[in-house]
């Protein structure tokens, strides 16, 4: 029993070996730490539990109590016998219900992490007491808070910016994917929970929603492998004739195409929509030269509206491919070209055989990072073709992604269920593909490598 | 600089390596344009005296500072010098708040060893693989229990969705802090600074491009974000930000009166990014090679 150190220590033996003291802080939260010397750190406990029985006895155990059933009270007109007059009741409001029990189930866990925090500390604690070793003092222990427990310090303040604006949402998101919340059958502040019903009907290849989840989803993918491989391998092609030796003002080249990059996204998307237009700028020039009879379609035509928003993205994201593996084409060891050039190996095969392969084995998590992002490339779609054009009694339009449509389903129509479940199958979608390939690329593996 | 060679082996006669740097030339120049032209079409759509949106020649039969005046002026309708300050005022908060979340979540990451890491970091990629605003509708939900969705307290809001959720964006910088070598940080432990000291006064005074390049692009997010600005502003006008506004001049209902001040107000908030990004350009590159070299 000499070396406790690194020992772990569960709160299941906190209660089978502990004190009284020990014992006693599984209900009277931080009577162990309390007990044997950290006065104010248990002190700070008990006032914690306080808070915390405070909150469920005022709202959450009633909040818990909505969640089941989300509520069945309608707004309307009750009949007040006493005072003989219709009086306007409030009715449940589902989606506030939701919300409060998904936060109480948070509020919950919290709780629950910290009660096997401190029965592990006050076992701890016990036995540092019965083998003789030293108890930190309240201290010792805040100026640890900048020394070896810094890393709480600094990311207490960040990660509970995540965990209330990205998990708790989240949660609730994925919570609304199984519920009838939604403009159909006018469940917009009364709903139920359904289980499956909305995932069988947006992955049943039948009815109207299905085909167009399958449609949307397969352009998505089309989309995303031509978005992230065209812009890549043209950018590659760009910056290796920009920084060919004989090419002359390299930075001039380089700055014209980073300009692009350096105007906000959503300016250019939007004038180029506009610029495309039957009467834009494009078609008059195109008309006036008498290239053209009539205007081109381009955001009224399905097929050429998809190869206008692809085309457009090359627009947008070529400089960004330039701007980020310019360094790196530098670092090709110098050797590789000039072995290959004594071999009398041409410009192409050098390309194929040596740079690309080079580049990509270097910038694997930078094309999975722009795959992941190209297919939730909500402002390229959103803002060049609005996900148009759109066929009648369709909600998605021919160049809706998953992402776009989810926010038609939501903003637009209030399927905020389908919309859900949208976001959900995307999330699917990219694990797959992130889980297949990131785990496997270098960079993550030997993230300690520089060390 | 090295650069890489992918022109004709040398043994070739010169005149065939000048055409292929003729070509090259021409080609770079084709594409320069193609890549200007956009941006230059806008600028002078905002000098263009004629008004409306479409017009059938490229270049402005006349010009006029009109456009830029009225931008400023018009404050009846869309008050885009209102929004300016609305979207100054939440971009500076935000930048002080998401510049400390980033730099402390990289360093705890790049620096101390901790259980909770390797988790924090699954965590963080797979909350990166959800759509941004599939939580949207949520946060909207959260900030009016909090009651923050009612006039002024919109700015609040907005500060809040934007920077709660940088300490995600940790990647670039901690790669950068990963590349300070720890010995610095021992010796200074050695001769008795704290963990605190190391981060303020050895690896914050170290990373200044790293620094200028969180500061620079958290400054410039809110300028740029027109969906979670636009859904929680909802109606309320006077709490729009520039993009709200300038999105909404392109609306069917402005479209015809708007149409050249849009380019004005484009311009307007492009120049001052795209010099913030200029310079900044170099420190993302600095940031990615590392910070002490040799």
């Amino acid at each position: 029993m000499a070396k406790t150190v690194n020992r772990r220590y569960t709160a299941l033996e906190a209660l089978a070996k502990g004190d009284l003291w020990t014992k006693l802080s599984a209900v009277v939260m931080g009577a162990g730490l309390f007990g044997h010397g950290q006065k104010v750190k248990g002190v700070l406990v008990l006032i914690l539990e306080s808070a915390f029985f405070f909150y469920m006895f005022t709202t959450g155990f009633s909040a818990l109590a909505n969640l089941p059933g989300l509520g069945s009270v309608e707004a309307g007109e009750v009949y007040n016998e006493a005072k003989g007059i219709y009086e306007y009741s409030q009715g449940d409001n589902s989606l506030l219900m939701l919300l409060f029990g998904v936060v109480t189930l948070f509020v919950i866990a919290a709780f629950a992490v910290l009660w096997i925090l401190q029965m592990r500390q006050s076992l701890k604690i016990q036995e540092n007491i019965s083998e003789g070793e030293h108890v930190p003092t309240f201290k010792e222990d805040l100026n640890s808070l900048v020394n070896g427990n810094m890393w709480a310090t600094l990311m207490a303040l960040p990660f509970l910016g995540i965990l209330v604006f990205n998990i708790v949402p989240l949660v609730f998101m994925i919570c609304m994917a199984f519920t009838s919340y939604s403009k159909e059958d006018n469940h917009l502040t009364l709903f139920d929970w359904n289980g499956l019903t909305q995932f069988r009907r947006v992955l049943s290849m039948s009815g109207n929603i299905g085909r167009q989840f399958w449609h949307v989803l397969g352009w998505t993918i089309v989309w995303a492998i031509f978005a992230t491989f065209l812009n890549y391998i043209l950018g590659m092609i760009l910056a290796l004739i920009i920084n060919r030796k004989d090419t002359k003002w390299k930075g001039f080249w380089r700055f014209c195409f980073v300009l692009s990059i350096a105007v906000p996204q959503f300016v250019t998307l939007m004038i180029m929509n506009i610029m495309l237009q039957p009467y834009g700028a494009v078609n008059v020039v195109l008309q006036n030269l008498g290239w053209i009879k009539s205007p081109i379609p381009f955001w009224q035509d399905a097929t050429l509206a998809r190869i206008t928003v692809i085309v457009i993205n090359l627009w947008v994201g070529i400089p960004y491919t330039l701007l980020q593996i310019t360094g790196i084409l530098q670092n090709i060891p110098a050797e590789l070209y000039e072995a290959a050039k004594m071999d009398g190996a041409n410009a192409v095969t050098i390309f194929f055989k040596i740079t690309l392969p080079y580049m990509l084995f270097v910038t694997t998590p930078y094309l999975i990072t722009s795959f992941v992002g190209n297919i939730n490339n909500f402002n390229v779609i959103y803002l060049l073709s609005g996900g148009g054009p759109t066929y009648v009694g369709d909600t998605a339009g021919q160049t809706d992604l998953l992402v776009t449509w989810l926010y038609k389903l939501t903003i637009d129509f209030q399927y905020y269920n389908i919309g859900a479940v949208i976001g959900i199958l995307t999330f699917i979608v990219l694990t797959i593909v992130t889980l297949v390939t990131y785990h496997r690329s270098g960079s993550y593996q030997n993230e300690e490598a520089f060390m | 600089m090295t650069t890489v060679k992918m022109t004709a082996p040398r043994n070739k006669v010169g005149g065939s390596k000048r055409l292929v740097n003729i070509l090259v030339h021409v080609l770079l120049a084709v594409l320069a344009f193609i890549w200007v032209m956009p941006i230059v079409w806008i600028v002078l759509t905002s000098f263009r005296a004629e008004p409306g949106s479409y017009v059938n020649t490229f270049f402005p039969k006349g010009y006029t500072l009109n456009n830029y005046v009225k931008l400023f002026t018009d404050r009846n309708v869309l008050n885009f010098p209102k929004m300016f300050g609305n979207t100054l005022l939440i971009a500076v908060i935000c930048c002080c708040i998401s510049t400390f979340f980033v730099l402390s979540v990289s360093y705890s990451l790049s620096r101390m060893r901790f259980s909770l890491r390797k988790p924090y970091m699954n965590l963080a990629m797979i909350l990166g693989l959800f759509p941004g605003f599939m939580s949207m509708i949520a946060q909207y939900y959260i900030l009016k229990a909090m009651g923050l969705t009612e006039g002024s307290a919109i700015r609040i809001a907005l500060i809040v969705v934007y920077s709660a959720g940088t300490g995600l964006g940790f990647q670039i910088s901690k790669g950068y802090f990963d590349t300070i070598p720890r010995s610095i940080d021992e010796a200074a432990v050695i001769d008795g600074a704290s963990q605190w000291q190391v981060f303020t006064r050895i690896t914050i005074p170290l990373s200044k491009p790293i620094i200028i390049y969180t500061v620079m692009t958290s400054f410039i997010a809110p300028w740029v974000d027109f969906i979670f600005a636009k859904v929680i502003c909802r109606a309320n006008s006077d709490q729009f930000t520039v993009a709200i506004g300038l999105w909404n001049m392109l609306q069917k209902e402005y479209i015809n009166q708007w149409y050249t001040c849009f380019a004005a107000g484009a311009v307007v908030i492009s120049i001052p990014i795209a010099i913030l990004f200029l310079y900044m350009q170099r420190f993302y590159v600095e940031g990615m090679t590392g910070a002490v070299k040799g």
